[in-house]
């Protein structure tokens, strides 16, 4: 079973390059206008030490903005969940601010908070995750069947108790469903600041240098850099599903 | 605990105006006893269960318990419905035991297990107590939500429905081991049910319900004693006392119309 979870996507990952390599190969491109596998080796190497700082940067940005994001969407899920009203007024007004691109409040973020560049990154992160969170927590929260909360209830249970024994178990698993959406969204909020934010640090600022000075390789491998994290984040976020939630998978 | 429902009448709240569903019932459970409840289908017995429980408040009369007025729930009822609402994330005897988290907070873990453990044995659990509720068949799960109803001691029990979701075999086992519940516990059970033969080989006295606004129109003594095996449910003495409750629903459904 563990053998086949890592054989196969290694496999398939496998697969992919090759393909990368061949079409590239076979098009006959230069490396502008797309790099191949091959390509980007060279390019790991020469800026291994930015690719580790840098993406130490990115990673613990993405993981604290993403942490506080899980806070904010806690917050406003457990309210909605629990009221109606709180529910009706919030809504539209979540609605409207997740449906204003997020690259245009960066320029806004960063004008307001000159030279807190950390801060800045991880604003971005959590207002573009929190909202699939908000919205998981508040729907499992409401969608709570009656029965659950009366035999809680019938006993003299507090709402607190009724909360933390049933309701937030029972969320747990739209919950991660959401997280996992907000990791990889994440990733987007912490590159976005990077990237348009000058003076900046972390991989998007890798991406920016290599743009500027034309090193395409580069730029390729700042994207593959940030799917792998992409990636690491997004099992971390599994792992513990599996831990917290586990009790949902059905074999 | 002796049940008493004094005078009650209750009536929802709807866009549409008010919707009554009980006026005027009166009746009492004397304390051991084991009372059914039947009528037509809504026509408000389970707003009985929610006031019984201290869910909801009745708009007028009063439903007391050992000559308390009932105003708002209390650790001593136990309550069962026809959903089992079993917590999927914990095992069977973690979902037994969870009432004692609630109102027996300060006696050990140790105490909880071994009162749980107890019901699951007389229910017939007792090597399913690691299972997850979703590994268990419905009628499974169904034994595990009594004995939740059960563990606290509580000297009230309401039953909702319980069985109505079973197979017919099914059914009849559960009702053998609510029997067997009913001989080694101590409660006063009020059961809510649609099924006439159930009613008569649980309880101690059925009641008819009109059709809504629901009061009561007939009540039946149950004398088969405290023995009862499923060949009882055939004989010509338990035939006529089905028949006369299926006349009675009859009436009270035509109430309803």
């Amino acid at each position: 079973m563990n053998y086949n979870k890592i054989t196969i996507p290694l496999i398939s990952l496998l697969i992919f390059c090759l393909f990368w390599e061949w079409i590239v190969w076979f098009n006959g491109w230069p490396n502008y206008k797309m790099a191949s596998p091959s390509d980007l080796w060279p390019a790991f190497w020469k800026f291994r030490w930015l690719f580790l700082s840098y993406g130490w940067d990115t990673l613990w940005r993405t993981v604290v903005g993403l942490s506080l994001s899980i806070l904010v969407g806690l917050g406003f899920g457990v309210i909605m969940g629990f009221s109606k009203t709180m529910r009706i007024a919030l809504y539209p007004l979540l609605v409207g601010f997740n449906a204003i691109p997020k690259a245009t409040v960066v320029p806004v973020i960063a004008l307001m908070f000159v030279g807190f560049h950390d801060m800045n990154t991880i604003l971005i992160v959590i207002l573009i995750s929190f909202f699939p969170i908000a919205v998981s927590i508040s729907i499992g929260l409401s969608t709570l069947e009656p029965e659950y909360k009366d035999i809680l209830l019938s006993l003299g249970a507090t709402k607190f108790e009724i909360f933390y024994k049933i309701a937030l178990p029972k969320t747990l698993p739209e919950f991660f469903g959401a997280l996992k959406v907000a990791a990889t969204l994440a990733f987007i909020g912490t590159n976005l600041m990077e990237i348009i934010e000058p003076h900046g640090k972390g991989l998007g600022h890798l991406f920016d240098s290599g743009k500027i000075s034309a090193d395409y390789p580069l730029m390729f491998a700042v994207l593959i850099a940030l799917a792998l994290l992409g990636i690491f984040l997004y099992y971390i976020v599994v792992m513990f599903e599996s831990i917290f939630a586990g009790w949902a998978e059905r074999n | 605990m002796h049940i008493e429902l004094r005078n009650v009448s209750h009536e929802f709240t709807l866009e549409a105006g008010s919707l009554p569903v009980l006026k005027d019932l009166s009746f009492s459970v004397p304390k051991g006893r084991f009372t059914a409840i039947v009528g037509p289908s809504g026509c408000g017995k389970s707003t009985i269960t929610r006031l019984v429980s201290g869910l909801l408040k009745s708009k007028k009369g009063e439903v007391l318990i050992s000559k308390e007025v009932v105003k708002s729930p209390r650790s001593t009822v136990g309550m069962a419905f026809q959903n089992p609402v079993l917590l999927e994330w914990r095992n069977i005897l973690d979902n037994v035991i969870l009432p004692l988290e609630i109102v027996s907070k300060n006696i050990s873990r140790e105490t909880k297990i071994k009162r749980a453990r107890e019901l699951l044995k007389l229910v017939g659990l007792a090597e399913f107590e690691k299972s997850k509720p979703s590994e268990l068949s419905g009628g499974m799960r169904q034994r595990a939500s009594l004995c939740r109803s059960l563990v606290h001691k509580p000297e009230v029990l309401i039953l909702d429905e319980p069985f109505g979701a079973l197979d017919a075999f099914t059914r009849e086992d559960l009702w053998q081991t609510m029997l067997t519940l009913k001989k080694q516990e101590s409660f006063t059970c009020i059961l809510i049910t649609h099924d006439l033969r159930e009613a008569i080989f649980l309880a101690d006295e059925v009641l008819v319900l009109s059709g809504r606004p629901a009061s009561l129109q007939f009540q039946l003594d149950v004398k088969l004693g405290d023995d009862r095996k499923l060949d009882d449910l055939y004989t010509n003495e338990t035939t006529k006392s089905l028949a006369i409750l299926r006349k009675q629903i009859e009436i009270a459904q035509k109430s309803m119309i």
